[in-house]
């Protein structure tokens, strides 16, 4: 499903941190070309 | 051992200081219509004090009445509600921008004479005719202060040039001093000390005082001491977004316990930038604008008395550099290794007080129950080791948990809204254990990709 996919990946710090999510997706083939975690509080 | 003697809690109601919040005050540049969008949703100061999440705040509520309260909570006033509070109280936004004023040494703030004569307790300030506001409003970069439709003075800039001493960042300052000192000085009322047995402050506010060449250099702490009549402490801030309060509490315990000083205040003061940071969210749904409030907070740390609770300095659960940032690694971190190292379980704590921001805030934007999500990874983690059943996480999260009911102030909601209520649980042998969790957005300031988080454990002596 994300092979070969790029990916833009926007964490929260109360949920799930960008860097996790990139992580993730990576192992599912896909390239993260930009990731960040925001705080929305 | 040291203990927390006291905490104190304050709201000061701020309608017409929400259009210099952030968010407003961007959007608002972009279309100025929402400005009066905005001005239709403002609560009057009655429906701020008996809004039931702001009487939990100061004391008159317990957490927990909140799960019997409707929702929406704003439609549900709290019967009676005053602005008095066990913990404190609520200020009206006149109370306000006398305080402001009170807090300002260079006549940067003109409140106008005759507003100040109809105003009780307005005698004693010194105004600025009306025509000398208008002059500065328009010539010289003051910002209006309004009280409803009617402006009622104007803050000046301190610098023509000077970034870091426009009229938005000193009023942010001078927010942040003036609730923060009206916190302190309920705790003083409520322990009966006297200003000059503080011996040290530490100021745990969000906001960065100085000039060009020092922004946010800070020490916040003597000025609110100053402020507060505490002659005979010094005093220093505490950095650490969202999480400084329990930095704060943590370095005053240590200080304490090390013998370097023996009283010490540690104060936190309103943030002027996060006033109607989801206004937008609540103007969709037709609700009044909740965030309409400045929150101050002090707590007075000491040697053990034996009576006091303690801070557990031996089990302070941090969320080290090179922990990663998955949710369950950061909760390991900072809930369960502290448990480990005193040899507990997780459901050895009574009550766990995390993020506790208002969900009626944060739930119309699209960010979120906060406090639950935090609670539900705690309940998780007392799953995966097998102290409670994946069936009783709702449980484990109603009994050890609580509603969020803090305004949305960054370190305010920061765990530590809960300490005034944990010490008058525990004084009446209710609670035994209670731990406190904070997290920081460090990647806020883009000097890093990293998140922070803090914890303590408060006990019952």
């Amino acid at each position: 499903m994300f092979e070969g996919k790029k990916v833009i990946a926007i964490g929260e710090r109360d949920g799930v941190p960008g860097p996790v999510i990139a992580e993730c997706l990576e192992q599912l083939g896909a390239e993260v070309v930009f990731q960040a975690t925001e705080c929305f509080v | 051992m040291a203990v927390v003697k006291a905490a104190a809690y304050i709201l000061a109601h701020a309608p017409d200081l929400v259009r210099y919040g952030s968010k407003p005050w961007r959007e608002i540049a972009q279309n100025p219509a929402l400005g009066e969008r905005l001005r239709s949703h403002l609560r009057p100061f009655e429906a701020a004090a008996a809004y039931p999440p702001n009487q939990v705040f100061v004391g008159n509520l317990r957490p927990d009445a909140l799960h019997e309260v409707p929702e929406p909570w704003y439609a549900h006033p709290v019967p009676e509600a005053g602005p008095h509070g066990r913990f404190g109280g609520l200020l009206p936004q006149p109370a306000l921008y006398r305080a402001l004023k009170r807090a300002d040494q260079f006549d940067l703030i003109g409140l106008d004479t005759r507003w100040l004569a109809d105003l009780p307790g307005g005698e004693g300030v010194r105004g600025w005719p009306a025509d000398r506001i208008a002059q500065a409003v328009a010539a010289e970069q003051a910002l209006p202060l309004y009280d409803g439709p009617q402006q009622v003075g104007c803050i000046r800039p301190a610098h023509e040039q000077d970034e870091s001493l426009t009229a938005q960042v000193l009023l942010e300052n001078f927010a942040a001093k003036a609730t923060g000192a009206f916190a302190l000085e309920a705790l003083l009322a409520q322990t009966g000390l006297e200003p000059a047995a503080v011996e040290y402050i530490l100021s745990c506010s969000e906001e960065a005082v100085g000039d060009r060449y020092n922004r946010g250099g800070g020490n916040l702490a003597k000025a609110i001491g100053e402020l507060t009549g505490c002659g005979r402490a010094t005093g220093s801030d505490v950095k650490a977004f969202c999480a400084a309060p329990i930095y704060a509490l943590v370095h005053a315990a240590a200080l304490v316990e090390a013998r370097v000083f023996q009283r010490i205040a540690v104060v936190g003061g309103g943030s002027l930038a996060k006033l109607g940071m989801k206004f937008l969210g609540h103007l969709d749904r037709g609700m009044p604008v909740l965030e309409d409030v400045l929150g101050g907070m002090a707590f007075l740390v000491a040697p053990d008395d034996g009576q006091a609770p303690r801070i557990r300095l031996d089990a302070v659960g941090k969320h080290d550099i090179a922990a990663g940032s998955a949710p369950q690694a950061i909760m390991e971190a900072l809930v369960a290794r502290p448990l480990e190292q005193l040899g507990m379980k997780l459901c050895d704590v009574g009550k766990y007080a995390a993020e506790l921001h208002n969900p009626e805030v944060t739930v119309p934007s699209g960010s979120g129950n906060v406090p639950r999500t935090n609670y539900r990874m705690i309940a998780a983690l007392a799953v995966l080791r097998r102290e409670i059943g994946p069936r009783d996480m709702e449980d484990f999260i109603r009994a050890r948990g609580m509603p969020g009911y803090a305004p949305t102030q960054g370190h305010i909601p920061a765990g530590v809204p809960f300490v005034g209520h944990a010490l008058a649980m525990m004084a009446a042998g209710e609670l035994d254990r209670a731990m406190f969790i904070a997290k920081g957005s460090l990647f806020l300031g883009r000097m890093t990709q990293l998140s922070d988080g803090l914890s303590f454990l408060l006990e019952r002596p």
